[in-house]
């Protein structure tokens, strides 16, 4: 059972408090409409799922109900940073080459 | 029966208080703070078990969690028979009955041991080889046999009457063993002023200070000392102390899982007592505390009963006073052994010699063993044991070679050295690194906040344990924040160290030897065993593991992984740490299902989910069905009534006059706010802005990639306020969508998200008397056709409560749906209930919903959608606002395979005979003369007899289906092939007039 | 004239008391879904009489009324004497939704000194009162369903989950209350 800081609840909390919620940072285009299907392809269905860091958006489901991005290392499941929802995509350059 | 081998003057029991007890039938007398094991020693009893595979006997190995032999079933009654119980673990109570497992018909006559005479035939990887075809003969031949003839306990067949517990708990300074290193560490955390949590899987805390006569700390005997730590602990308010409770599990971010046994050491527990206790324990530091596993030595036949630990001896002499023999030898590659035998001679038991494989054995025990007049033969080597039931003679010889010697004797102590326990440590996924000179495995790198001390860390001297545990447990709090300047230091000091050692097979089981050496002694490997793993082409240990399941039984190789190991490496050629260690996984020592579970047992395995009028349908003899969580009412039988026979009369009732439905469990949202119409917008296909005030809708939601996700009606309360209904089984996921999107892409938007299902209950009224039926209960709206058209809704009051009153149908009749708040929803049925039986109204259930609905060809989320049907396919086209420009799921529907041709459409199925029900989610063909495998061009979704029409309706998908009205198709079922008309899916009332008839 | 209708709690008739526990049924009340952005807080705050606080895990009371954080921009707001928490924010122009769930929610008194260790049957936070003071609340879960948790006193929680799932939760503390220490 993870240990998660949530952003909004200023706290640690348990993990069951919470949902995964996929990858982080896939905005949908303001004119989906016009994405071509190749375009569509890579914004809907493909994920990155690396070994190492993956930034990846949780829910605090049972908590505060808010979405919020997270750092995950998914070796050691450590979490690197959580953040809320705005908030630009951390650079974490320097702890993942150091990996 | 005497316990003719206690020794009065020896250990700490009380020998006024007698305890009887039975094994394998036969009366025993044993002592109150016995193990079973130490019981049945005291009577002069080794011999406890056959082993798994060959049956050869087997006898107490060690007096802990490591035991791999003196396995037992413990029977309290018929459904409590608790097999593999390891008996010293087991604590004796009055009246415990334990039984002998894995023997037929008697424990010392055993037709199963036959095998052991076809040892050869049992080698390593006969599983894989013997039994590899044919695969039919897996079934009925091989499993069973392998089943009956090795094996363990037999698990009982009744439910277990039990019940388990479950604790969450946090503290700052969690520590796992409560020997002299985990009582220091405690105690200097505590004084520190933080949270302490410390574990111990024994009755009693003090470790190995069990055994150890020569230990002292702070000035006192070692045990003496831990008891009253063990107090001092106990009487603090920032400390919890947990006996007979093993950590098993160290998961992520620091929680461990711990099993606590509350009830197995007791005579009569207490019904309402749990059995275990589960305690998933978050610490912000752990110290690990566990101690080491002493080895046996690898020889010819060292499985005889009689042949144990030496610590383990010591156990039973120094705690329970019990003299493991009367005639011993030891046999060992270590000093601490070399205490066992000391302990033994002063207690007054005959040790005839130490066989030592060391050539210059030397130290203050050594020389202490001589002076009492003990052999020590350096140098030499056990070559062989003999004794059917137990060990009498051994063998033994110079290791240089020399002449053969042999001792008579009825108890071996072995010791080959002591492996740490780094089970825990290698679960929280830290790094183990090989300590070379000592042949072990120590913690290495940490990854998690853990800190090692003790003899799992390799500190094999106890005055160093003792600083060395102090300090950690000090840190460990300061880490935490605790800020108490208070330190504890006192010192400690043994006579004996708990380094060095060998691993692997002794002379006399090397290579080319053909003896039964045992390595691991649960699942019967043998030296032999290892190497042909390596010769058949094994080279990493993990090969060798599953090769020959050396470590794969319960006790996870505790005594054998290492040996295993050295063997590999030997025959490999390479050194240990290249050949590997195999991971260490949880649980350290078997977990009853029974404690994982906890409280989920019986009604707290799920949440029952009961609507407001379910005492209601349960008082008028409804019949239930689960959907998700819910307990919904099926059907309302009447006189006998088949459950066929209600539907139709409940279907009949229905158009014909009145049904009364719980439709409580509908999901529902109120979106508030000025943006509300615009979000719905975008969740939704269909348009909303120009729905009006007052006004409902039906509206498809779909997700991204363009497939339905769910459905349901929706009312505009206010401009700024829409009553959203969604599937009973999809509320929480269609808001956890709605609040995705609200919240991660659309945050500008100026509106919110409410969950109002459980706000209100809901009882749909329909059919062309419902109208009637309501009336008498609706205050302050006008329910005429014209101020309340099909697919309204109104705010005001019902029964003089507030309501929310919908004009709607699931049924294609007139219909309402009465919301009123949840707790006033038993109270209104009631009176609707009762004005309905003025106009022959019934109560009907989810099933003539169901048939209703499928009448009017309208579908059910998740059973005409499995999350790949699109509005198109499913005849919604009319539900997307043609002019919108963007909603989720847009995009989606433009894609390439979704608008190609030949997707599968929804269309009505009529069988040609109208009696013929088809099933639902058969599959449907256009030729059904063509070979197996058909081409199946789509499946049925839904299925019914329909009364009201007077023949079987079906909903089916069907490729290209709605250019397919009128054509025969065939539905191929294994007792013959079912003809099929395509129609259109409304086979009742297709104009529509009856909604406002 | 029709006769009017009236209540029935899904816990009728529960009811528990053990050594150091007692669970009870709490009387019904009003309660109101708030959703509101920060600039709307003072005039809400001041039509229904009690600030509504802005940390995380905080609670504020008056009388017999409270309002729970539960996110950045959400609360419980709770009034135990059954007022019209509906028509008191209908009159504020302010932006904010507010949504009656007077009976979407029941409410169980979990109370004496072994209430904490009954919650830790099925709630994995830590109720220790350093990381839980007196009026800390959340929402959270409870064995397998979600619950918002109230610590009233040192020795009293007040334990709020949906109607539908009240019978489970009252079940499961039942059921570790019953255990003998
Ligand atoms: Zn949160």
């Amino acid at each position: 059972m993870l240990l998660i800081h949530c952003p909004y609840c200023e706290e640690e909390r348990p993990e069951p408090e919470f949902r995964h919620a996929g990858e982080a940072h896939i905005a949908r285009a303001e004119n989906i409409t016009e994405l071509s299907d190749e375009e569509f392809e890579r914004h809907f269905f493909i994920r990155s799922n690396p070994k190492g860091i993956a930034f990846e958006r949780w829910r605090h489901m049972h908590g505060c109900a808010r979405f919020f991005n997270a750092a995950r290392d998914t070796l050691s499941d450590k979490f690197l940073v959580t953040y809320k929802i705005g908030t630009p995509k951390p650079d974490l350059s320097g702890e993942i080459r150091r990996k | 029966m005497t316990q003719a081998f206690r020794i009065p003057s020896a250990g700490r029991l009380d020998t006024g208080r007698t305890l009887d007890f039975t094994f394998d039938g036969k009366s025993f007398t044993g002592l109150e703070g016995d193990t079973l094991a130490s019981a049945l020693l005291a009577n002069g009893v080794h011999l406890t078990g056959r082993s798994f595979k060959y049956h050869r006997p087997r006898g107490i190995l060690s007096a802990g969690a490591e035991e791999p032999n003196a396995l037992v079933g413990i029977h309290r009654d018929e459904a409590r028979r608790t097999p593999n119980v390891r008996t010293t673990i087991q604590e004796l109570y009055a009246g415990l009955t334990a039984v002998s497992q894995n023997r037929w018909p008697s424990l010392s006559f055993d037709v199963g041991a036959i095998s052991n005479l076809g040892a050869p035939f049992f080698s390593a990887g006969f599983y894989y080889k013997t039994f590899m075809w044919p695969r039919a003969a897996w079934e009925r031949l091989y499993e069973p046999v392998i089943r009956r003839t090795a094996g363990l306990g037999v698990a009982p067949d009744k439910p277990d009457p039990d019940h388990y517990s479950n604790r969450f708990a946090h503290c700052d300074v969690l520590v796992i063993g409560g020997g002299a290193a985990g009582l220091a560490a405690a105690l200097a955390a505590a004084e520190k002023g933080a949270s302490v949590i410390i574990a111990d899987e024994q009755a009693a805390l003090g470790g190995s200070l069990r055994f150890e006569s020569g230990a002292e700390i702070d000035g006192r005997p070692g045990w003496e000392w831990a008891q009253e730590t063990k107090t001092a602990l106990r009487a603090r308010d920032n400390v919890r102390v947990l006996t007979r409770t093993t950590g098993f599990g160290y998961y992520a971010h620091n929680m461990l899982g711990l099993v606590e046994r509350l009830t197995d050491h007791l005579a009569e527990p207490s019904p309402e007592a749990p059995r275990e206790r589960l305690w998933q324990v978050r610490a912000k530091r752990v110290v690990l505390a566990t101690g080491a596993i002493e080895r046996h030595m690898v020889f010819p036949d060292n499985d005889r009963p009689g042949v144990m630990l030496a610590s383990a001896a010591r156990t039973y002499l120094n705690h329970y006073g019990v003299a493991v023999g009367r005639k011993v030898s030891v046999y060992t590659a270590e000093d601490s052994a070399y205490a066992a035998a000391i302990d033994l001679k002063k207690s007054g038991t005959d040790v005839l010699a130490i066989v030592d494989l060391r050539t210059d054995p030397e130290g203050a025990l050594v020389e202490q063993a001589r002076s009492l007049g003990i052999d020590v033969f350096a140098g030499h080597a056990v070559t062989g044991t003999e004794g059917r039931l137990r060990v009498r003679r051994v063998s033994i010889s110079p290791v240089s070679g020399g002449p053969r010697r042999e001792l008579e004797i009825d108890t071996l102590l072995t010791s080959s050295g002591w492996t740490p326990a780094v089970h825990l440590f290698s679960q929280s996924r830290g790094k183990l690194a090989f300590d070379e000179e000592n042949q072990r495995f120590l913690p290495g790198e940490y990854v998690q906040d853990a800190v090692s001390v003790g003899a799992c860390n390799g500190t094999s001297d106890l005055a160093e344990t003792v600083a060395e545990s102090l300090r950690a447990g000090e840190t460990a709090a300061k880490e935490t924040g605790a800020k108490k300047r208070k330190t504890v230091k006192f010192e400690a000091q043994a006579s004996e160290d708990w380094s060095s050692g060998m691993a692997g097979a002794a002379p006399g089981a090397k290579s080319g030897s053909k003896a039964m050496a045992f390595v691991d002694f649960q699942h019967d490997v043998t030296a032999k065993d290892i190497r042909q793993a390596v010769r058949e082409g094994m080279r990493s240990i993990e090969h060798v593991k599953r090769f020959t399941t050396t470590g794969m039984a319960t006790d996870q190789g505790k005594t054998s992984n290492i040996h295993g190991l050295a063997i590999a490496s030997e025959m490999l050629g390479k050194p240990i740490p290249q050949v590997g260690l195999t991971t260490f996984r949880s649980p350290y020592t078997p977990v009853t299902f029974g404690a994982l579970v906890g409280h989920g047992r019986g009604k707290l395995f799920e949440p029952t989910r009961r609507t407001p009028i379910h005492s209601w349908a349960e008082a008028h003899g409804a019949a239930f069905e689960p959907v998700g969580q819910w307990e919904r009412a099926w059907y309302f039988p009447q006189n006998g009534e088949d459950m066929h026979a209600a539907v139709a009369r409940e279907c009949h009732t229905t158009r014909q006059a009145a049904g009364i439905f719980d439709a409580t469990t509908l999901g529902k949202i109120e979106v508030v706010g000025p943006d509300a119409a615009r979000f719905m917008e975008l969740m939704y296909t269909n348009p909303w802005q120009k729905l009006a005030v007052g006004r409902c809708r039906y509206g498809v939601m779909l997700r991204e990639d363009g497939f339905i996700y769910d459905d349901g009606v929706v009312g505009r309360l206010a401009e700024d306020r829409f009553h959203v209904t969604t599937t009973t089984g999809g509320a929480p996921r269609v808001l956890n969508h709605m609040e995705d999107y609200l919240q991660t892409e659309f945050p500008e938007l100026k509106v919110w998200l409410t969950s109002t299902s459980e706000q209100w209950a809901v009882i749909a009224v329909q059919g062309p008397k419902s109208r009637d039926i309501i009336a008498p209960f609706v205050e302050d709206i006008d329910i005429s056709d014209e101020a309340m058209p099909h697919m309204s809704v109104r705010e005001g009051r019902v029964c003089g409560v507030p309501a929310r009153l919908f004009r709607l149908s699931f049924t294609g009749e007139r219909g309402f749906e009465i919301n009123v708040p949840a707790d006033y929803g038993l109270s209104v049925w009631e009176a609707v209930w009762a004005e309905g039986q003025k106009y022959g109204a019934c109560a009907y259930g989810t099933e003539t919903m169901h048939v209703l609905r499928a009448e009017k060809g309208l579908i059910i989320i998740g059973q005409e959608t499995d999350g790949t049907v699109t509005p198109d396919d499913a005849g919604l086209n009319w539900a997307i606002g043609k002019k919108k420009t963007d909603f989720v799921g847009i995009r989606g529907l433009q894609r390439p395979d979704l608008v190609a041709k030949g997707r599968k459409q929804l269309v009505g199925l009529k069988t040609t005979d109208p009696k013929t029900v088809l099933e639902e989610g058969a599959q449907v063909v256009a030729d059904p003369d063509q070979p197996v495998p058909m081409k199946m061009i789509g499946h049925v979704t839904s299925s019914y007899w329909s009364e009201n029409c007077g023949h079987s309706i079906a909903l089916a998908l069907i490729e290209d289906g709605r250019e397919r009205m009128g054509e025969k198709l065939f539905v191929p079922m294994p007792d013959g092939v079912i003809e099929v008309e395509v129609t259109s899916t409304v086979f009742f009332d297709p104009d529509g007039e009856r909604t406002n008839g | 004239m029709v006769e009017i209708a009236h209540r029935t709690s899904p816990l009728e008739g529960r009811g528990f008391e053990g050594d150091g526990i007692s669970l009870s049924v709490a009387k019904p009340a009003s309660r109101l879904s708030l959703r509101a952005p920060e600039g709307s807080l003072p005039a809400l705050s001041e039509a229904l009489g009690l600030e509504l606080p802005q940390r995380p895990k905080s609670t504020s009371t008056k009388g017999n009324r409270a309002a729970l954080w539960l996110g950045p921009d959400e609360w419980l707001v709770i009034d135990e004497d059954g007022a019209d928490l509906m028509a008191i924010c209908g009159k504020i122009p302010d932006l904010h939704s507010a949504v009656d769930t007077s009976h979407r929610n029941v409410a169980i008194e979990v109370s004496g000194a072994r209430s904490a260790d009954v919650l830790s049957a099925g709630c994995p936070q830590d109720l220790s009162l350093a990381r839980f003071p007196v009026g800390a609340s959340s929402r959270t879960v409870f064995g397998k369903v979600e619950i918002i948790l109230w610590r009233r006193d040192e020795q009293t929680f007040h334990v709020e989950c949906w109607r539908s799932f009240s019978a489970y939760g009252f079940d499961l503390l039942e059921a570790a209350a019953r255990e003998a220490e």
